[in-house]
């Protein structure tokens, strides 16, 4: 803090030092943002009458994790503080930057979360209460497929190629993990199912986008079809006699593995670190993408044909089988993803299980702007709403559905620039063709 | 290495760009190509470089047959290009332009960025190239980009370099030091094809000259033949090398410009407190190192950057909120310096992009509805008028050679009524004879009562056209003088020389308004 303050103090002491234009946007974006945060902790702390809420620490109640009780008022006047204090700095422009401010943001979101549950939690009256269980285990849950997705989105479109068919891929990883795993009795080789199918999507998408030079966006429009329409239909050749199904969607699923000592961390290890092998893989391929991307000769050749093709052809660079590489292991990601429908969670496979996620994966990638760290983070808010989704449908207060939504508004604003520059490879979507 | 073409021809559609072509380029020799707008000498280059098919004939390295399928194929062979459109991504860094297709790797494929910043800081030191090997090359002028480029090449080590218009953003002391850069690398026997509109530098530093004239091969000359000669050859007739001018009819001043200052987006202030007048019937020249805040200063004049302090008046009425829509629309004719990204869309037709800016007007338009007749009438008219070469004027600018790109822009600028016209670098890669041209179009502006201002860091086309020159350094007016002294003082002023206090700048001024 003590930085800014001689940082912002410096104009005095230079009096034809103007200010820049991005400063006076940055302080408009902030003040509107904890505005509205602090107007709406004050209507939530309003509203509470009856401040008695429940909470786990857990996801449900166990020997170990038994409710407690909490006054809800308190908790939602605290969150009318913090966005407050945010909103004073903001207003005079003292709102730290870099990851002081990034502390206070996150800081400002979790307190507002908090006086949003104390509204929604409070003033259930008499009988059965529903009690506030820790949201991070749902989340990791929810989220692993969307971050593999938006990974995948984020190597095809760092190398110009528009993914759409993300959902495709999820469908298809989803259907033939799921036969995978029922054939070999054993779920790893669901996630070996689920790889190929991811890949043989990404397949028909190199052929089409690259080889032929179909329109993209309608091309990854017509895949999802594809995989919607042909996984349906395998699933009902399935036979119904359960001597036969258990065959081929009956699958075993992933176990949980604890990893021993990081599990035991309070409140955050056990929704970490005891989850399958599927989440763990995840975590890698965060890792791993990034790398790749940003550290090696590979990922500066993708990222140098989704920018500006010709530029890396002069340089001798193969512009079609480059896009092809990253086209086929982003296949690789999202069809992990799809296997987290089957044999990652429920086991067998549904008509549409992964229900327009593969959308939100996309949307992660936008509003991540096409990084895989940012898309990272924005597919793990979408998997918070929508597990805060499932969670408060329990409790009336709110069309848990809104919620729903919420992804894809949150993109639009995105998009619109609220959160700054969105700008996609210059190249997105475009062929390279030679004359 | 010896390089060799023989009936090397290439067509597009019916068009025939290159018609067998036959030129043979010999080790340690500097090879100048010269040729007007569309001749189809970079066709040729990028043959050479394999990133157009050859439709026939063929090319012998050291008399072997060669099969150039990909730029990739050419690099093996040894040839290193310089393009005339650059190829760099926007979005990279200089080091990472300058690594790509052949990385610095600490094994494993993993990116060694260190070492390869060090070449860049490397070659820049040795080859007086100033680039910063970490800024991303979005964010840098025109000159510098070409600076990247020419460092991008030099890394290669190339045995063959080809030169494709590298000098038509440099400035003249940046000129000076890339032929010093020839002339060594001819020493060590790399031998070059030098592509330049500028018989100047072709007279400096050239071996041999070969002239292509639509599409063919129509002579070769030595470098000491008169300017007039070779003008002659590539044109086909004779070309007035200097502008002739009436002295000026000064009139009111039309845009006033006032303390204005531009801050970029990393904070640093790029033009500090510019105060000039634009009087009609004027050119006002202004001079300067590319870099030096002229870019900045001439898009806060159209409102393509908002100034953060000042105001520009255009008739006494204040321009300086105006979007550019509405500062072209009040009468301010403007030539971009990047083409490219400011000038035209490379997709849409000739025809389209001769109204561009101009298809509001009732003379195009009827509501909602394009007047297509009119638009075609006019793109005839301006083909015809400006000599733009192009197949016809449903081709798209991208099929365009650089100059006639260059000079559609031009003639789409010219065919308003303006008030203010505002040229920066408007020559830039266009070919003696259209030089001629446009100047005498802008001087006939200039008679016209239009105030004119031209930015250029070619000191030549300053002299030439200027009535009042502005010198800009570091963001900075620091004088304004007559084209009547000598290049020297300009060149001091230029490169930032003066006391800081603008002294002369005030006497100038003062005495002018
Ligand atoms: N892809 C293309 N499709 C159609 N026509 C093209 C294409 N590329 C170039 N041409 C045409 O070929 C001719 C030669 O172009 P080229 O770029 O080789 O000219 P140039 O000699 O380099 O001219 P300049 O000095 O203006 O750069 C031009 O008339 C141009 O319109
Ligand atoms: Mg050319």
């Amino acid at each position: 803090m003590s930085t800014t303050a001689t940082a912002t103090a410096a104009p005095e002491t230079q009096p034809t030092r103007i200010r820049e234009r991005s400063d006076v946007h940055r302080q408009i974006r902030l003040v509107v943002t904890f505005a509205i945060a602090t107007a709406l902790c004050i209507f939530f702390a309003l509203a509470v009458d009856d401040p008695n809420v429940r909470y786990i620490l857990g996801e449900r109640v166990t020997k170990e994790f038994q409710p407690k009780d909490l006054n809800g008022s308190w908790v939602a006047w605290l969150a009318v503080a913090v966005s407050a204090v945010a909103l004073v700095l903001a207003a005079v422009n003292r709102f730290p930057r870099g990851a002081a401010g990034v502390v206070l943001g996150v800081l400002v979101g979790l307190m507002f979360y908090l006086g949003f549950l104390m509204w929604v939690y409070a003033d259930q009256g008499e009988g059965f209460t529903a009690a506030i269980t820790n949201p991070i285990p749902g989340t990791i849950r929810i989220a692993t497929p969307l971050v593999l997705g938006a990974l995948a989105g984020v190597l095809c479109e760092r190398a110009g190629v528009i993914n759409i068919a993300i959902e495709g891929q999820f469908l298809a990883g989803a259907f033939f993990a799921a036969i995978a795993a029922s054939l070999a009795f054993q779920p790893y080789t669901g996630l070996l199912g689920g790889i190929l199918a991811g890949v043989g999507i990404a397949a028909l998408l190199g052929v089409f986008a690259l080889r032929y030079q179909v329109n993209q966006v309608v091309l990854g429009v017509v895949l999802v079809a594809l995989a919607s329409g042909l996984t349906s239909f395998l699933l009902g050749q399935i036979p119904g006699d359960p001597d036969v199904k258990q065959y081929f969607n009956e699958p075993p699923t992933l176990p949980q593995l604890r990893i021993p000592g990081l599990a035991d961390i309070p409140v955050v290890g056990a929704a970490l670190f005891d989850q399958t092998v599927l989440v763990y893989l995840m975590y890698l391929s965060v890792a791993l993408v990034t790398f790749l991307l940003y550290q090696t000769r590979w990922g500066l050749r993708v990222r140098s044909v989704g920018e500006h093709p010709k530029a890396a052809d002069t340089v001798g660079i193969k512009v079609n089988r480059t896009r092809w590489q990253a086209v086929l292991l982003g296949g690789v990601f999202a069809g992990l993803g799809g296997a987290y429908y089957t044999v990652g969670s429920t086991g067998a496979f549904d008509r549409d299980v992964s229900a327009g996620t593969g959308f939100i994966a996309l949307a992660a990638v936008i509003m991540g702007r096409w990084h895989p760290l940012g898309a990272t983070a924005a597919a793990v808010f979408f998997g918070f709403m929508l597990n805060l989704q499932t969670q408060i449908s329990f409790v009336d207060k709110l069309p848990s559905e809104l919620l729903g939504a919420v992804p894809y508004l949150a993109t639009i604003i995105a998009v619109a620039g609220f959160v700054g520059r969105v700008r996609p490879p210059a190249a997105d979507g475009e062929p390279y063709v030679k004359s | 290495m010896k390089l060799e073409m023989r009936g090397l021809t290439r067509r597009f559609g019916s068009f025939t760009a290159n018609d067998h072509i036959d030129l043979t380029i010999e080790p340690g020799e500097i090879h100048c190509l010269l040729g007007e707008n569309g001749a189809g000498k970079s066709t040729l280059m990028n043959m050479l470089y394999g990133l157009l098919e050859p439709t026939e004939g063929e090319i012998l390295v050291d008399g072997e047959p060669a099969d150039f399928d990909t730029p990739g194929d050419a690099i093996a062979a040894g040839i290193g290009m310089v393009h005339q459109h650059f190829m760099l991504v926007p979005v990279f860094t200089v080091a990472e332009n300058v690594m790509l297709g052949r990385e610095q790797t600490r094994g494993l494929g993993i990116l060694d960025r260190g070492k390869a910043a060090e070449l860049v800081r490397e070659l820049s030191t040795r080859y007086k190239l100033a680039v910063d090997p970490t800024a991303l090359v979005e964010n840098l002028p025109v000159g510098v980009q070409q600076r990247v480029e020419i460092i991008k090449a030099l890394a290669n080590e190339a045995k063959v370099l080809i030169l494709d218009e590298p000098t038509a953003v440099l400035t003249p002391q940046e000129i000076d030091e890339l032929m010093d850069i020839m002339r060594a690398l001819k020493k060590q026997g790399t031998s070059i094809v030098f592509i330049t509109h500028k018989l100047r530098e072709v007279k400096a530093v050239g071996d041999k000259i070969t002239v292509i004239r639509r599409g063919k091969v129509v002579g070769t000359a030595s470098p000491d033949a008169p300017e007039a000669e070779l003008a002659e050859m590539m044109v086909g007739r004779a070309v007035n090398l200097t502008v002739g001018k009436e002295p000026p009819k000064v009139g009111k001043p039309v845009l006033e410009v006032n303390g204005v200052t531009v801050v970029d987006d990393r904070g640093t202030t790029v033009v500090r407190d510019v105060s000039f007048d634009a009087r009609g019937g004027e050119v006002l020249g202004i001079a300067g190192v590319q870099g030096n805040g002229q870019t900045e200063l001439i898009k806060s004049l159209l409102g393509i950057i908002r100034p953060d302090a000042g105001k520009v008046l255009l008739e006494g009425q204040d321009i300086s909120r105006h979007g550019p829509k509405d500062s072209l629309e009040a009468g301010i004719g403007y030539i971009p310096e990047d083409r490219a990204h400011d000038g035209y869309v490379s997709s849409f037709s000739v025809r389209e992009n001769l109204v561009l800016d101009l298809y509001r007007r009732n003379d195009f338009s009827r509501g909602a509805a394009l007047k297509l007749d009119a638009i075609e009438k006019n793109a005839k008219a301006r083909i015809e008028e400006f000599d733009i070469r192009t197949e016809n004027m449903n081709s798209s600018l991208a099929s365009l050679s650089g100059g006639n790109q260059q000079k559609v822009v031009v003639a789409r600028e010219f065919s308003r009524p303006l008030k203010v016209l505002i040229a920066s670098q408007p020559t830039r890669g266009v070919d003696v004879g259209s030089i001629e041209f446009i100047h005498k179009r802008i001087i006939e502006e200039r008679d016209r009562g239009t105030a004119v201002i031209i930015v250029s860091t070619e000191l030549d086309e300053i002299y030439a056209l200027s009535d009042r020159i502005a010198v800009m350094y570091d963001g900075r007016i620091v004088g304004t003088v007559t084209p009547d002294i000598p290049r020297e003082q300009i060149g001091l002023l230029m490169a930032g020389a003066h006391d800081g206090h603008e002294t002369q700048a005030h006497e100038t001024q003062g005495g002018a308004a």
